[in-house]
């Protein structure tokens, strides 16, 4: 049995645990929240770029360093303790992985070169509103290379070169298209969240040139949906990063807090609280694992595996975020205490790419497959 | 990363599976119409006897004791390949998973000669008494008795819950030795002879039907010194030890319940007018919530197991699995009825496996939820031992035994 990362891959983790603790400490995520025209932490996304954390998991072939999924994975837990408020997963995890799997050689040789060289940040546009697409369900067009309709919201839409946009084409068939931002037909708007440390925004694009990005039909919505998988692994690891400093942040603070003649950590229904928010993480984490196995070893059951880390990651933050700040007392419901940022990362996570419903019903539906 | 057995796991899963296949004729209880429980006592008994045989009734001991000098990973393997048949093993568990290593680190040469390879081979069996009427949770605040007399220990009291009592060839036993002095300090540890003149074992009837657990009464009770094990008054290490023993108990997601695979199954009968169970949204929101609960303790496990494969013991975080499992198979259980409607609280008029019939796991859940740490302590364990809070404030510390209320 080996079900673990390796110590080159812990390694990793330590280092990147280390520089976000330097870059990135929760004053960085404050500054983007307090300041409006603040879209992203610059400063700490540019040095990312400069360390090649792009393209870490892109294939040295298109400029990348090579690693895989299992390096990402570990990154993603340090940059969701963090809450380092940058355009990593939108641009790595989305995006990339739209591009690789559904691309020509031709495109990805193009586009991810330009993302392991820290030209591109990417982003991948497929709500249309309240909902979720469904392939019957998507307004936006694509006719003859040319979008016409809106997206919203989409994940760092302000700061985004360039998106991967689902659309249906001119048969009603839903495809993937590769679009350049940086155009006459595209507008930008920006949209207000509950966790302005994440940038949002709408695409609005009127006649906006786009290449078709594999086939259109039932091919590019499976790989819409395996491109959520993969990134429903990943963003399970963010959230258990998350999820990590918020027990942390509550054993921190209910160590020192004094009522009734002694610590709160002494209080039973602290410490059983507490527990149980291990216990969630400690679930949510080994199924992140079962996750992380399934989307680097290629396996059938990544459907399966990424929606059970995906449930389980979602449901374990929220309630180590909501419990913190009930640890926390009145404080916890401060501006200025640390709490609430995560509460607002928590939420915003749950919902990203699909809420804890959607990803439910699709566990259900490749278990009952596999059950004869 | 990966779930695959190293080279020399996979050799030795393969040794495994392969005696168990042709165990399983003659051991299994699948394979045998309806029992008797003294019927399957016997079965058990010369199964165990086979197992320590072959080295698997302590995987981890030599040789010469009963086991195959094997690695703690060996020793997983070999359950969760066992754990794949029914074999009645269920009346051994306790006995060869903590008195007999107890038995081994603290009884004498002498005595471990005499008592360990009986207990592996299933011809005599151990039980374990510690919690009384008075004291469960709070080990420390046992009462029974204990004398000394020349030579000997006089006991008088009782214990309760004790599992298997009513089988049992031996025990072992905590005492209070010294009430003078607060309560974790005045404690001694014996093993007994269940036969002996004074004890008196009453099974009772659990709440589920079953009567595997006892209560017992010691009435001067006579223990000769050389049968106790650690110091006078040093009772308390060895409890410890006893309970420290089996803190990797391989476990099943499932709690020994039905498998969620079986569940769907069972969920997926047609009605009448054609429709599945399984079309109800609620139903498959449950599903999903169990896959996922079920799922991280496989793979938590898994976590553990690698642990275990590269030489570290677990820590006290393996006590999160029972919290889990426990309630999981209480509210499972009770779902499958409810989707019975009236009849879900009906029993079927063949008979049914204990284990693995929903009604059943639903009654029996409630005492797993107690049994060998409850759902609250188990918690404790987890605030305090893995994530460093304080303990509970103790106000019978430092205060003598006997002046507590
Ligand atoms: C099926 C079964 C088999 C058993 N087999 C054996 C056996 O073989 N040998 C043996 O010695 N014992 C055995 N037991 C006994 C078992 O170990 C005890 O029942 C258990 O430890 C609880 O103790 P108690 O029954 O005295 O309940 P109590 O300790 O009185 O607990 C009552 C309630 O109070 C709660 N509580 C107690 N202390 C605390 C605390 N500090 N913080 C919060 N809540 C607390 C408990 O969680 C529980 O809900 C068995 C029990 C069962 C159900």
């Amino acid at each position: 049995m080996n079900f673990d990362f390796s110590e080159e891959q812990k390694a990793l983790q330590s280092e990147v645990q280390r520089f976000l603790a330097d870059r990135s400490d929760l004053s960085v995520a404050r500054a983007v929240l307090d300041d409006a025209s603040m879209s992203h932490a610059e400063a700490v996304w540019r040095e990312m770029l400069e360390l090649g954390w792009a393209g870490i998991a892109i294939p040295e072939q298109y400029g990348g360093v090579g690693l895989g999924y299992l390096e990402l994975c570990v990154m993603a837990q340090e940059l969701g303790r963090s809450l380092a408020p940058v355009p990593f997963s939108s641009t790595v995890y989305q995006f990339c992985e739209a591009v690789l799997r559904g691309g020509s050689e031709e495109q990805r040789g193009a586009v991810l070169a330009a993302v392991a060289a820290g030209e591109t940040i990417g982003t991948l546009a497929f709500a249309e509103g309240v909902g979720f697409p469904a392939p019957g369900r998507i307004k936006l067009r694509c006719e003859q290379g040319r979008l016409h309709g809106e997206k919203w919201p989409v994940a760092d839409a302000m700061i985004a070169d360039a998106a991967v946009v689902l659309a249906i084409n001119e048969s009603n068939e839903p495809c993937l298209c590769l679009v350049d931002l940086a155009q006459d037909g595209v507008q930008r708007r920006a949209l207000d969240s509950i966790d302005p440390t994440r940038n949002q925004g709408a695409l609005v694009f009127e006649g906006a040139e786009a290449q078709l990005l594999g086939k259109a039909g039932d091919s590019a919505w499976a790989v819409f949906r395996a491109v959520l998988d993969a990134a429903a692994v990943l963003f399970a690891f963010e959230q258990v990063g998350g999820a990590e400093a918020c027990l942390q942040s509550a054993i921190d603070f209910a160590n020192e807090r004094n009522a009734f003649g002694r610590p709160i950590a002494s209080f039973q229904a602290i410490k059983h609280k507490l527990a149980d928010v291990y216990v969630g993480n400690q679930l949510a984490l080994s199924n992140a694992y079962y996750g992380a196995w399934a989307l680097a070893s290629g396996a059938d059951e990544l459907p399966l595996a990424a929606a059970v880390a995906r449930v389980s990651a979602t449901e374990a933050y929220e309630n180590a975020a909501a419990e913190n700040v009930q640890v926390h007392g009145g404080m916890g419901f401060t501006w200025e205490a640390d709490c609430h940022l995560f509460l607002r990362r928590s939420r915003s996570l749950a919902v990203l790419i699909g809420d804890p419903g959607m990803w439910k019903k699709q566990i259900t539906a490749e278990f009952e497959r596999k059950v004869a | 990363m990966d779930f695959e057995d190293t080279p020399e796991e996979a050799e030795f899963r393969a040794e495994v599976k392969a005696w168990l296949a042709e165990q399983a004729a003659e051991y299994d209880l699948s394979n045998h119409g309806e029992l008797s429980v003294d019927q399957q006592l016997a079965l058990g008994r010369a199964f165990q006897a086979r197992k320590a045989d072959r080295g698997y009734a302590k995987v981890t001991w030599p040789r010469e004791l009963g086991g195959m000098g094997g690695t703690p990973m060996q020793a997983v393997i070999y359950d969760q390949e066992e754990e794949k048949y029914d074999f009645p093993t269920v009346f051994f568990g306790i006995s060869v998973g903590m008195p007999i290593p107890v038995m081994r680190r603290f009884a004498t040469e002498e005595q471990q000669q005499r008592y360990l390879v009986p207990a592996l081979r299933g011809e005599e069996i151990w039980c374990q008494l510690f919690s009384e009427p008075a004291a469960g949770s709070d080990l420390g605040g046992i009462r029974l008795r204990a004398l000394r007399d020349g030579d000997d220990w006089v006991l008088n009291g009782q214990k309760i819950w004790t599992s298997w009592a009513h089988i049992s060839d031996y025990g072992v036993i905590i005492t209070r030795t010294d009430p003078s002095v607060p309560k974790h300090r005045g404690m001694t540890y014996f093993f007994v002879d269940m036969k002996a003149p004074g004890v008196e074992v009453r099974p009772i009837q659990q709440a589920a039907g079953g009567g595997e657990f006892c209560e017992v009464f010691f009435t001067d009770v006579r223990v000769p010194d050389s049968a106790r094990l650690g110091e006078i008054n040093g009772g308390w290490q060895v409890a410890i030890a006893t309970l420290m023993e089996e803190r990797f108990a391989v476990t099943e997601a499932s709690g020994g319940g039905a498998s969620l695979e079986d569940t769907v199954r069972f969920l997926r009968r047609e009605f009448d007018d054609g429709e599945s169970g399984l079309d109800d949204p609620i139903v498959r929101d449950k599903i999903a919530q169990w896959y996922v609960a079920e799922s991280g303790i496989n793979n938590f496990h898994a976590r553990q197991l690698t642990g275990l494969s590269q030489g570290q013991l677990p820590g006290p975080e393996a006590a999160l699995s029972k919290l889990v499992i426990a309630r999981k198979l209480q509210a499972q259980s009770a779902y499958i009825m409810d989707t019975c409607g009236p009849a879900g609280a009906i029993y079927p008029d063949h008979p049914i496996s204990r284990a693995s019939d929903y009604r059943m796991a639903w009654l029996e859940a409630a005492g797993y939820r107690i049994a060998g740490g409850t759902d609250e302590i188990l918690r404790n364990t987890i605030a305090e031992r893995v994530l460093g809070l304080p303990g509970d404030v103790r106000v019978d510390k430092n205060i003598p035994f006997e002046q507590l209320g």
